[in-house]
Order: structure tokens, then C-alpha cells, then sequence
């Protein structure tokens, strides 16, 4: 090894890097990105629980809760039915039935650490009655994490791997001859997405199998809405791997924008620690994620039984977000690697020659 | 129908890239354009295949079903194999499978890789692969043909195929243009564009420019050169 030959490899190396700048700023960048997002988000300690009250003096128990538990809705006129309904829905984690005096409460034992927050809160008011923990009742963590650790495991698998499917294109140089065949822009995403939503759906299931093998996670919900919940979650992560594809300008790039958009979901997403027990500039920003909504769905369909109803929004904030990713996606192609396609629509007829005069 | 360039030039930087171009493109007819690097001819043959607009002059070309392209680094997957790339640019022209391996077979044939359809195109030879781009680019019978320096850094006898399998192009009705730095290639074409920094040097019939043989085509670009560089200085 001589001193000069290094020298040379490494003022080689930095003057690559130099050239690079959008690989220079995520490697300086993201750690830093990272480190504060994480420490934020790091924390189980949900200091306001939400909680639902039912019954004719639902109004007087709801203002003498503690202060931990806010009352998020007040109901006289509901009754054990509308409390179970509540906490499937996973819009509360407390829900009481009062009738002359407390009769039941309610714990969503779903949500983990709210749940042992509020054990711990109710046992001090010393209530009439024993609080019931629906869904987990042990508290035990694999059945909460393990759900959401699938939607982790596809969201990586996902996501990497498309995140070159473009790029690679593109320096292989076979993305110019695809601009002079007959592909649309959304025929080249499309024809990238379907291969790897199938691969997907296989490691889904594989994944979801052992997790109720291995971890007794119970399924105690619709199949075919997990199905779809998991299926557009899919393609919201191999959209958002298309789309970095699209941005990045080589595979190193590529990578490294994957990674930096599925690490933060393995804290943001409420899979590990609550949403609840975030800064609120921080919930804004987990909602962004993908996996936080696909967790809302998995934990609530395999646990909660949670109905269509119930996860209506996860639903379309993912629907949303597979929307704007393609749409994202199909502008970069169109505009960046098809550059004439968007341009020659406007002058060619169908099925006619093209004539441009400029 | 007849393609092609009508005084096309493309700008860059503020001074003209390609400059004032008019190139027809005839069907059954093969066009050269010669030029060394940076001479223009892959901005030409991005015009006339539509991959790029003129910022001055027009630019005809049929629509993306009827061209078949092979532009400057060959558009072969590495980790296909053969009849897997041309599966997949079959199915890209929604030709049937008997198209597909009628068509193919016979180009195939033609082009010397009958016997390479299961390797990967990562093992073929250079050459091979530029004959492999070639044949991907002919299996739909495009009405234009646009390649760009398919003979380069291609060994005598797969160059003489491919030239064989270019005219077989042009002999089925399709209008060729072929960007090439081998002047000598030049004289199998029935019109000659000669490029130089992006301005036209010399067009025409070979027969016409080499004075119907009596002159070298090298010969007549250097003075051509030559005299364009003298306007230069004198100007």
C-alpha cells in the first residue's frame, strides 16, 4: 500500500462525492434529521387518555374523572354496546357505562401503553368495579407489535426494492429506448408495481401466518378487509419506492432515500410508541407515514375486530396517499424521463403522424 | 410518407446546438448521417425520432408505434435473455406470439443469434448486443428506423450483417436514418448528411458528392472542413 496510491483513490472518491451533493446532504443530514425526530418520539408514557362516558349520569362521572383521563365523548343516552363500539372503533381507550353508579369500564388493551397508563390511573380512583381489558387482556406486547411489525417488514421490502426500479432504468440507459416505445408513463410505474405487490402479498402472508403461529396473535376480524387495508398500504410503499426511483439520480441515491423515509416509521407510527405520547408537531408528521395507518388497521382488524366503519379513515388517508405518490411519480417520468411525451401529446392526433413546428 | 427535418435547430446554452438541419426521410430509402464526436448526430436523430423538439424548424416522424429506435447505448435488458428481450418489445408493440416468433426468428437468423436465444444478453459480445438492439428495433416493421451508430466498435463481419439487416429494413418500406462516424459507411446510403459542430457540412447523393465516384468522401469532407474553418478565420 503506498501513501500516494491511497491519496489518489481518496481525492478520486471526494471529488465524486463533491459532484453528488444530494447524497453529501442525506449523509449529513439524516442523522441529524433522525436523531431528533427519534428523540421526540421516544417515550410510552401516556399522560392524557382518552375516554368515552355512557349512561344517564355520564355528564357528573365525566367531571370527576382524574385528570388523566379526558373525556373525549359524553353520552347519556349510550350503554355497554355503544362503549364496546368506541374502543373497536379505537377512538378512545377508556369507556365507562354508568347507570346510578359506575358499572363498567372498559380498557382497550390495544393500545398498549395507554391501556397500562390507564390501568394504573383507575386503580388509584379506586372504582367500584374491576376495569375489564378488551382485545389483550394479558397487556402482553407481541399481539399489539406484531401486527404492525408486518406492515414494517412489507413497507421495507416494499419500498427498497422498487426504490431502483427507475433509477436503474436510467443508467442502464434503457429508460431512452422505453421514451421511443409506445409506453405511457403510467404503463412503465404500473408494469413495475405489479411483480413486486404480488411479492408483497406473498411475504404478507408469510408474515402474517407466523405471526399467529409463532406469537398466537389472534385474527379475530374481516379477512377481506385486512386484505384491502394491507393491499393499498402495498401500494402506497412500492408508490413511495417508485417515486424516490424517480428523484434519485443513481442507486446509491436511491437507497439511501429509502432508508431514510422507512427508519423513521419504525418509531413515528405508533407501532412502538403511542401517538399519544408525542408532541403534536410530531403526530402531524407520523400521519404522513404510511405504516401508521396500515398499524391502525392491522392492530384493529386482527384484535379489535374493527369494521369498515370503524377504519374508514385509515382507509382513505392510504387510498389518498397511493394517489399522490403515483401522481408524483407519473409527473417525474413524464417530465424527466420521457422528456417529449407530455410535450407531443398536445400536437399528435390519434393514430395520426406527428408534425411539430417550433 | 415521407419523415423527417425541415430547418430544425436546437439551442443550448444561448448558440445553436444543431443548426438549421433539413433532412427528409423517405420510405424505403436509407439516410447517413457522418460527423465525428459532439458533431451533432445524436441531437439529429432525437429529432427525427420525436424524443426531442426543435426549438426552430419542424421535425415529422410517424407515431411512437411505427419507429423502431436504437439510440446511443443499446436498449437491451443485460439480465434478460434473448428471446426474453424480445418478448418483452413484442409485447411493448402488442404483437401476437406467432408474430413474434415469426418475425423474430427470421431476424434473428439474419442477424447470426438464432443460436443465442437463451443466453443472457450480459454474455453476448459487443457486437452481438448492438445486433441484438438492431433486431428488437426492426421486430415490429417500424415505418422509420432510427439508429444511432449501430457499427461502432463492431467487428467486420457482424458489421456487415448489420448493414445487410439494415437494408433488409429499408427494402420492406421503412425509411432509415443511421448516425455513423465511418465515412465509408456513408456510401451505402442513398442520401449523406455530414455534420460538423452541429452545422451541415456537405448533403447529398454519394454519387453526387464523390463526383459519381471520382473522389473519396474522406477527401471531400477535409476540404470541406478545411475551407469552413478558412470562413471561420476570414470572418
Amino acid at each position: 500500500m503506498g501513501t500516494r496510491t491511497v491519496w489518489a483513490m481518496t481525492g478520486k472518491e471526494f471529488r465524486q462525492l463533491r459532484r453528488d451533493r444530494r447524497t453529501v446532504a442525506l449523509l449529513v443530514f439524516q442523522p441529524l434529521i433522525m436523531l431528533v425526530a427519534f428523540g421526540y418520539a421516544v417515550g410510552f408514557d401516556v399522560e392524557e387518555i382518552t375516554t368515552a362516558v355512557y349512561g344517564p349520569q355520564a355528564e357528573q362521572v365525566a367531571d370527576a374523572l382524574p385528570p388523566a383521563l379526558v373525556a373525549e365523548t359524553v353520552d347519556a343516552a349510550g350503554g355497554r354496546a355503544t362503549a364496546e363500539a368506541a374502543l373497536r372503533s379505537g377512538d378512545v381507550t377508556v369507556a365507562m357505562v354508568v347507570d346510578g353508579q359506575v358499572q363498567d369500564v372498559l380498557i382497550d388493551g390495544s393500545q398498549l401503553f395507554a391501556a397500562r397508563s390507564a390501568v394504573g390511573v383507575l386503580r388509584e380512583a379506586r372504582l367500584p368495579v374491576e376495569p375489564e381489558i378488551l382485545y389483550n387482556p394479558d397487556l402482553a406486547s407481541p399481539p399489539v407489535l406484531v401486527p404492525g411489525l408486518a406492515g414494517l417488514v412489507m413497507a421495507f421490502v416494499g419500498t427498497i426494492a422498487t426504490s431502483l426500479g427507475v433509477v436503474r432504468e436510467r443508467q442502464s440507459g434503457t429508460m431512452e429506448q422505453l421514451a421511443v416505445m409506445p409506453f405511457r408513463a403510467v404503463d412503465v410505474l404500473a408494469g413495475k408495481l405489479v411483480p413486486y405487490l404480488l411479492v408483497g402479498l406473498v411475504d404478507l402472508v408469510l408474515v402474517v401466518g407466523a405471526a399467529i403461529a409463532v406469537f398466537d396473535v389472534p385474527f379475530n376480524g374481516s379477512m377481506p378487509l385486512f386484505a384491502t387495508g394491507a393491499v393499498v398500504f402495498l401500494v402506497v410503499t412500492l408508490g413511495l419506492g417508485l417515486f424516490i426511483s424517480t428523484v434519485s439520480e443513481n442507486q446509491g441515491q436511491a437507497m439511501q432515500l429509502a432508508l431514510m423515509v422507512t427508519l423513521p416509521q419504525v418509531l413515528l407510527s405508533g407501532m412502538i410508541f403511542p401517538l399519544d405520547a408525542m408532541p403534536d408537531a410530531l403526530t402531524w408528521v407520523s400521519y404522513l407515514l404510511p405504516l401508521t395507518w396500515f398499524v391502525q388497521i392491522a392492530v384493529g382488524v386482527m384484535l379489535r375486530a374493527a369494521t369498515w366503519a370503524d377504519l374508514a379513515l385509515p382507509l382513505v388517508a392510504l387510498g389518498v396517499q397511493a394517489l399522490v405518490v403515483f401522481s408524483l411519480s407519473i409527473v417525474r417520468v413524464r417530465r424527466d424521463l420521457l422528456p417529449s411525451a407530455g410535450r407531443r401529446r398536445k400536437v399528435r392526433q390519434p393514430d395520426a403522424p406527428v408534425a411539430v413546428e417550433t | 410518407m415521407s419523415w423527417g427535418l425541415t430547418e430544425a435547430s436546437v439551442s443550448w446554452r444561448g448558440g445553436p446546438w444543431l443548426d438549421d438541419v433539413t433532412l427528409p426521410l423517405e420510405a424505403g430509402e436509407v439516410a447517413v448521417v457522418v460527423g465525428g464526436d459532439g458533431a451533432g448526430k445524436t441531437t439529429t436523430l432525437h429529432l427525427a425520432a420525436g424524443l426531442r423538439l426543435p426549438d426552430r424548424g419542424s421535425a415529422r416522424y410517424p407515431r411512437r408505434e411505427r419507429i423502431g429506435a436504437m439510440l446511443e447505448v443499446p436498449g437491451v435488458y443485460a439480465d434478460l435473455t434473448v428471446d426474453e428481450n424480445m418478448r418483452f418489445t413484442a409485447g411493448a408493440y402488442r404483437l401476437s406470439r406467432r408474430q413474434r416468433e415469426g418475425r423474430g426468428g427470421e431476424l434473428l437468423e439474419r442477424a447470426g443469434l438464432a443460436d443465442a436465444r437463451t443466453r443472457l444478453a450480459a454474455q453476448l459480445s459487443g457486437g452481438m448486443r448492438q445486433k441484438l438492439a438492431v433486431v428488437l428495433a426492426l421486430l415490429h416493421r417500424p415505418d422509420l428506423l432510427v439508429l444511432d451508430e449501430p457499427t461502432t466498435g463492431v467487428d467486420p463481419v457482424s458489421r456487415a450483417e448489420l448493414w445487410r439487416l439494415i437494408g433488409h429494413a429499408a427494402a420492406e418500406g421503412a425509411a432509415v436514418l443511421v448516425a455513423t462516424t465511418y465515412l465509408d459507411e456513408a456510401e451505402r446510403a442513398l442520401q449523406v448528411l455530414v455534420l460538423d459542430e452541429g452545422r451541415p457540412l456537405l448533403q447529398g447523393t454519394p454519387d453526387v458528392l464523390t463526383d459519381g465516384g471520382r473522389r473519396s468522401l474522406e477527401q471531400i469532407v477535409v476540404d470541406a472542413q478545411r475551407a469552413r474553418r478558412a470562413e471561420v478565420v476570414n470572418a
